[in-house]
């Protein structure tokens, strides 16, 4: 299960809605081990394309470093399917290489209802996961968000 | 002084979870050899018939060394050797 903050998930999806119809993509770093993703980094999308993704590789070392330096992981790997449903291609599988990360998908296509959904994927086997979203009652404490 | 690899989370099974690891070596190849010899597995996580994986990004200190001379690249003592599985993916063209 992914335990989120709802402002995380606002985050996601504006980055999403504006990079509308070009695919979005970003990491939330969280304390490693932790599992409670914290900060979010939106990346640039070096493929800049509507069916494709890849972070760009000079900005993701610098990402990984700094994560590395403050003792987190990337908790949230997330990108936008934009007119397809939120459900892993056969690229996202190839490509994932995080066990311990939860992969989100963000529609952004309105007939997929904008519905987000986590996976877990682990040589090439998807799990899909619930999403618990804490409400913006709770504490944001700990919350940043990369500009 | 050795070269300092920076080895990613999937591979670190097979460094018996060691994050970094100092080894010497003259060039990436080498170092990736090296590595395998420690750690057999390793090098095809990397490489398949002498070219390296597009979906795996392999830095000396800041540069990728795609834009330098590939497995060929140099180093130099106290140098680091990052390693990153690239995070792409994305929906598939709909025309199937």
């Amino acid at each position: 299960m992914l335990t989120i903050h709802i402002e995380l998930i606002e985050a996601m999806l504006a980055q999403a809605n504006q990079d509308h119809p070009i695919e979005t993509c970003g990491v939330i770093a969280g304390i490693e081990g932790s599992d409670i993703p914290s900060r979010l980094i939106p990346m640039r999308n070096v493929a800049n394309s509507q069916t494709f993704f890849q972070f760009d590789p000079q900005q993701q070392l610098q990402v990984w470093k700094e994560m590395a330096a403050r003792g987190e992981e990337p908790v949230v790997i997330y990108h936008s399917h934009t007119s397809s449903s939120a459900y892993p291609s056969r690229t996202d599988i190839e490509y994932a290489s995080e066990p311990q990360s939860h992969y989100v998908i963000i529609p952004t296509d309105p007939s997929y209802k904008r519905e987000i959904r986590s996976f877990r994927i682990l040589h090439g086997m998807i799990v899909e996961e619930r999403i618990r979203i804490l409400d913006k009652h709770k504490s944001t404490a700990g919350l940043s968000k990369v500009a | 002084m050795p070269i300092t690899v920076n080895v990613p989370t999937i591979l670190r099974p097979l460094t018996h979870n060691q994050k970094k690891i100092e080894i010497e070596g003259a060039n990436v190849l080498e170092i990736i050899e090296r590595m395998e010899q420690q750690y057999p597995g390793f090098k095809a996580k990397l490489i398949t018939n002498g070219k390296e994986h597009h979906f795996i990004n392999i830095y000396v200190n800041d540069d990728d060394i795609r834009f330098g001379n590939g497995l060929s690249t140099k180093l130099n003592d106290g140098d680091t050797l990052t390693i990153l599985p690239a995070v792409a993916g994305g929906q598939e063209k709909v025309d199937c």
